[in-house]
């Protein structure tokens, strides 16, 4: 409960959202049972019309509630794992970079900025073309171009913490360099890489939901973006299969930034 | 030579190392893939046995290894040969040339409508933090930060192409309207206004919380404190010396922000039928055109290298530090 006290009013409506989603990915299979690729209705049924179908159902006759359930996990899923991912990735390349110095340095630099001067979307683009869609490639893909943002927090983190007293007492103590970098340094550049994190889980759905309303998600999975997708078939008879899935979307990006802003109320939006 | 120009040459050497990471990056990339060039075009076009793929392999050069084929694609690059489209049968470099200029309109009018109204926003709310105004544009900024381009693309259709009619449903202009000259240029510019709308959104909300968050921050300076000790007008002080300071960091996004615009405009010009770049990757994805795609990872790099190149030379008209080069 230390946790909730320590929130402002925003972290606290993010985590109940949050919470919510959480809890609609987990039980997706006891409220929703079976297949939600499977047709369980009549086609094109309106939201609040039917009782069976509360949120009606698409042009095949599934139901979009249940859609709307299993593509929590989906987009759960993948968003956290992609943006774990990128967070670790980038952390170990910051506090190499910012710990060797010199040539090293130079080229972890050059490299993250290779990295950033490609569009995110892009490379998962064209990672994902190359792998296949499913859920393993797609945290891969997206986390390719999500990195680099926590690499550079990292290593400046790190160059301001290298010359401090508790460094230089490692040193003397004979410790390896590459401990004191892992061990002693990057737990202490942690904060300013968390306020990251939000971001970066938020961009990871952006990017998943792009990526499955464009055709290149896992095909055997229900996303919101291919629902978006596939309501945009109807969208002049039945807007309301393109505009729910994405109001989820809003509203689970929505919920993540408030945690952001909720837990780092001091971290900005990093430029 | 003047400051800004050997910033501009300095940031020009210093864009070549990363080219070429991106060059040979991609490559490998893209070598991963399983299935050549004339895979694809056996699978599209069909008719070819076994002996034609291998004379077709052997005339393209696939026969050879990895290495031979960077050096062939390189020496290729480097008189602007961006080799062969098998999806358009045509050359890479004239695709892409093709495709570009309606994605740079795209992004340029974009960016301008988010920086413009972004930061104009930003400057409503960051005069007087804590406001009612403030905090409602802050809240409203960040809902709206939460909202996918290309969703909103959708939503925007359904009311004002589908419900209102007021604006065309996608494309760049009519198809055989016969319209010439000024005509001709608001029925593109009624295409654009949808798209253009969506891709400008994310980065309005953006730009509004950075320019609020930098002005609440620059209120607590000492010099803010000496201008209002001597009397200086509220809105003088605003826009003349808070705006002014906190516009930077946004201008520095500006930059950030282009390759995260390009990779977004995929999807809107998907969403709006728009023959772009951004559609043109989506296209060589799905059609499995591996010289094009590495053709279009080089363009958005150096097109995000430029942009980032002009944000700096603006950064050093606005900002006196840089022009001077102290």
């Amino acid at each position: 409960m230390k946790f909730w006290r320590n929130l402002n009013w925003e972290g606290r409506v993010g985590a109940a959202l949050l919470a919510v989603l959480i809890l609609m990915a987990l039980l997706a299979s006891v409220l929703a049972p079976g297949d939600p690729l499977a047709i369980s209705g009549d086609p094109l049924l309106r939201p609040f019309t039917v009782a069976a179908h509360p949120l009606g159902t698409d042009r095949l006759g599934r139901d979009v509630l249940a859609g709307l359930m299993h593509g929590t996990r989906t987009t759960l899923l993948v968003a956290f794992f992609s943006a774990a991912a990128a967070l670790v990735v980038g952390s170990i390349v910051g506090t190499l970079a910012g710990f060797l110095g010199g040539v090293g340095d130079a080229i972890l630099m050059r490299i993250t900025e290779a990295f950033q001067t490609v569009p995110g979307f892009l490379l998962a683009l064209a990672a994902i073309s190359i792998t296949g869609p499913s859920v393993p490639t797609l945290i891969f893909a997206i986390s390719l171009g999500n990195w680099t943002q926590a690499a550079r927090v990292t290593r400046a983190e790190v160059l301001s913490l290298r010359e401090r007293d508790f460094v230089a007492a490692a040193r003397t103590l004979g410790m390896h360099p590459l401990e004191i970098a892992f061990r002693e340094i990057l737990p202490n550049a942690y904060g300013p890489t968390g306020s990251l994190a939000a971001i970066s889980v938020a961009a990871a759905i952006l990017i998943e939901a792009a990526l499955s309303f464009l055709g290149f998600g896992d095909p055997n999975r229900v996303t919101w973006g291919s629902m978006i997708a596939e309501g945009r078939t109807v969208l002049r008879s039945a807007p309301y299969l393109s505009i729910v899935p994405g109001i989820a979307l809003v509203v689970t990006v929505l919920a993540v930034h408030l945690i952001g802003r909720g837990l780092f109320p001091s971290g900005r939006l990093q430029p | 030579m003047p400051p800004l120009v050997s910033l501009f040459l300095k940031r020009l050497l210093g864009a070549l190392p990363v080219l070429a990471i991106v060059l040979v990056g991609s490559f490998l990339l893209l070598e991963a893939a399983s299935g050549d060039a004339v895979d694809a075009y056996v699978a599209r076009s069909g008719a070819l046995d076994a002996e034609q793929m291998t004379q077709l392999r052997q005339e393209w050069g696939l026969d050879k290894g990895p290495v031979y084929r960077f050096k062939a694609y390189a020496s290729a690059l480097a008189t602007g040969d961006l080799g062969w489209s098998t999806a358009f049968e045509r050359p890479v470099a004239s695709v892409i040339l093709e495709r570009l200029p309606i994605t740079l309109l795209l992004m340029v009018l974009a960016t301008a409508l988010a920086f413009l109204f972004g930061s104009l926003l930003g400057v409503i709310a960051g005069a007087r933090p804590g406001s009612v105004r403030d905090r409602f544009l802050s809240i409203a900024s960040l809902a709206v930060y939460a909202v996918p381009g290309f969703w909103l693309g959708l939503v925007l259709i359904v009311i004002f192409a589908v419900d209102l009619r007021w604006l065309p449903i996608g494309g760049i202009e009519s198809i055989a309207s016969g319209k010439a000259g000024l005509a001709r240029l608001a029925d593109i510019a009624a295409h654009l206004v949808l798209p253009v709308t969506s891709l400008a959104t994310v980065y309005l909300a953006l730009y509004l919380r950075l320019m609020r968050d930098r002005m609440s921050e620059i209120w607590h300076e000492p010099f803010v404190q000496a201008l209002r000790a001597r009397g200086l007008g509220r809105s003088r002080i605003v826009w003349r010396h808070i705006a002014r300071n906190a516009v930077l960091p946004v201008v520095t996004m500006l930059g950030l922000q282009a390759a995260a615009m390009l990779g977004g405009s995929v999807v809107v010009e998907s969403v709006f039928a728009i023959p772009g770049f951004g559609r043109l990757a989506a296209e060589a994805v799905a059609r499995r055109d591996t010289p094009l795609l590495l053709g279009i990872i080089l363009c958005s790099a150096v097109t995000v290298i430029f942009a980032n190149l002009l944000v700096d030379l603006a950064y050093g008209r606005l900002d006196p530090r840089v022009r001077t080069g102290r």
